[in-house]
């Protein structure tokens, strides 16, 4: 079992203070290094271990970034805390990405990330929470997090907490039918404290989603299970801070974030073949240049 | 000891799993169950009307039950996953490996009316796989109380053990076999009846037959030792072995495939450690035809008389 890294949980919490009272232009430029750095370091991760989901993290990264970075209620020195804010990412494969911020914030320490995936590593493909704190859940099947997320919002429910549960599906992984069992459950009992995040990217491990199978209309079937649903640019921190703003009434939360694969390199962005490529090591010098722009 | 129990009155654990459900809801309030429209068959209607908040009923969806039992873990409750065992088993194994043992939240898995319990209504609706499933799963014990005591006494500890577990409640009615203030324990065997020609060492509803075949043995002048194996994982290994030496051979018994259950857990034990004769009996590899519960155990062996003919085979097999 990893264990905190107490000097960077100090700074993480001291950026979350010093954000909690600026203006949006300074946390949106604040998330959005933060983005540049997760990218960074996923890259670097991805190149060493020679495998990883690297158009799938880049994906879900400002997703990532702006729920750790200004809305999840958490303390790393103090990672099950009983009343914390949950996060579960149900699409496990994008774990390099969540990796690299729950070190940005100190859950761990950085140098840990370079054993990611390498022999009995804590840092798997997909997260343990067994072995990394921070991780609520073990994903990695498609649809398994989000029925669990829904537990836990249950939970809450019935023992009075404050907390929020967050909780952030692939678009592909809504073809398991376990999701539509969950978004009816959390439906029927107004779940008002949880959030379903769609990284809406159409593209999955093959093809596009609307060519393997049609999710659209994608909102009207969430607004028909009983859900109040909000679309944004899912790369926009601005944007998707507002969208992760609590219910507005009794109804559970889907946030649609309208998202770009492998976003941030542009031989990479919305092209399939980038779900879980390596790239050469000419490919991350242009990577890590485009990148640092 | 030696028990004979053909003539004893018959209980259905089902209603000790429901009385200790309650008395545990009304002294801790993290209890909950969780179900899939399940609630008459898994007798819950008591405790809904007790506790009508903490019966989470997700409908008729096996996967959403067994991720949402785990969320509730995860979000401080102590939840009791509760379905008809081929569903839960069968449906939710994914969920059951990743969200619950593999995560290693604390939710107790009970399987209900296990094993050939819906008799007529057909395989489908048969849990004769279950044990083979579970047991391949990493770090979750598998328990299969043999009567009411043992239900409630396994209930208890599962609540008490900061892990997963899958326990079977018994639907088929059985005699009572082991006393009211019984403590379970993983990895604890109880010995029911003392003999040193051969072993039988049998799960849930078959441990009372168990001890009806060593009764009828006794009067061939051959001893059975019974072993109750309530968890098969963890296995009581040393009496496994103290079997083997003390004992001509092992016969193995359980309402499940003999695939990968209790006699297989056995098998591979001897196997390797000490090579005894045994019989193994279960359901071979194929579907179980028409027919009541009653009416199954006894076309697959599952009886005294069943035991009882392969404890003798064993026992003519040779010298200690």
């Amino acid at each position: 079992m990893l264990t905190t890294d107490g000097a960077q949980a100090e700074r993480y919490l001291r950026l979350r203070r010093r954000l909690a009272g600026s203006d949006a232009d300074e946390v949106a430029a604040t998330l959005a290094d933060l983005a540049r750095k997760v990218r960074e370091t996923d890259l670097a991760m991805i190149r060493r271990a020679g495998l990883g989901h690297i158009g799938s993290d880049f994906s879900v990264t400002d997703i990532l970034v702006t729920l750790y970075g200004a809305v999840l209620s958490i303390d790393p020195r103090d990672p099950l805390a009983a009343d914390r804010d949950r996060f579960i990412l149900s699409k496990g494969h994008t774990a390099g990405a969540l990796y690299a911020v729950l070190a940005q914030c100190g859950f761990f320490p950085e140098s840990a990330l370079e054993t990611f995936a390498g022999p009995l590593s804590p840092l798997n493909g997909h997260p343990n929470r067994t072995k990394v704190p921070g991780v609520e859940t073990n994903t990695g099947p498609l649809g398994h997090g989000f029925p669990v997320a829904v537990g836990v919002a249950l939970a809450a429910k019935l023992s009075g907490s404050p907390r929020r549960t967050f909780v952030v599906l692939g678009d592909g992984e809504l073809q398991e039918g376990s999701n539509w069992e969950a978004a009816m459950t959390a439906g029927h009992h107004g779940l008002s404290a949880l959030t379903a995040v769609v990284d809406r990217n159409r593209l999955q491990q093959g093809a596009r989603t609307e060519d393997t199978k049609r999710l659209e209309p994608l909102a009207d079937k969430w607004v028909s299970f009983g859900w109040e649903v909000r679309e944004c640019d899912g790369h926009d921190h601005r944007r998707l801070l507002a969208a992760f703003a609590p219910a507005t009434g009794d109804r559970p939360v889907c946030v649609i974030a309208h998202t770009t694969k492998g976003k941030g390199v542009s031989f990479m962005e919305d092209r399939v073949e980038w779900h879980h490529k390596v790239p050469t090591a000419e490919q991350a010098t242009a990577a890590f240049e485009e990148l640092a722009r | 000891m030696t028990g004979t129990v053909a003539a004893a009155p018959l209980f259905d654990c089902r209603k000790a799993f429901a009385d200790e459900l309650i008395a545990m809801a009304r002294a801790d309030e993290r209890v909950v169950v969780v179900c899939n429209d399940s609630v008459g068959s898994s007798n819950l209607v008591r405790f809904r009307e007790e506790f009508p908040d903490r019966l989470i009923n997700v409908g008729i969806a096996e996967q959403d039950l067994v991720g949402v039992g785990a969320g509730l873990a995860n979000g401080g409750m102590l939840p009791f996953v509760s379905a008809a065992a081929p569903f839960l088993t069968g449906r939710a194994l994914e969920q059951i490996k990743a969200d619950v043992a593999y995560s290693h939240a604390h939710v107790v898995l009970c399987g209900q009316s296990p094993g050939m319990a819906y008799g007529e209504l057909g395989p489908t609706h048969h849990s004769i796989e279950d044990l083979s499933w579970i047991r391949a799963v990493a770090d979750l014990p598998v328990i299969v109380p043999a009567d009411p005591a043992e239900t409630r006494a396994a209930l208890r500890w599962a609540a008490s053990y900061d892990g997963p577990s899958y326990l079977r409640i018994g639907r088929f009615a059985v005699p009572s076999v082991n006393p009211d203030d019984l403590v379970f324990e993983p990895g604890r065997s109880r010995q029911l009846a003392d003999g040193d020609d051969v072993t039988v060492i049998a799960v849930g509803a078959i441990v009372s037959r168990a001890l009806d075949a060593a009764a009828r043995l006794r009067e061939e002048g051959i001893r059975l030792r019974v072993i109750n194996m309530a968890s098969i994982e963890p296995l009581d290994e040393e009496a496994v072995l103290r079997a083997a030496r003390e004992t001509r051979g092992v016969v193995t018994a359980e309402e499940a495939t003999v695939t990968g259950g209790l006699g297989a857990a056995v098998a591979s034990l001897l196997a390797q450690h000490r090579p005894t004769p045994m019989r193994i009996l279960g359901v071979p590899r194929t579907f179980a035809p028409t027919g009541s519960t009653e009416f199954l155990l006894g076309h697959f062996g599952l009886t005294a008389d069943g035991i009882a003919a392969a404890a003798r085979q064993l026992a003519g097999d040779g010298p200690r």
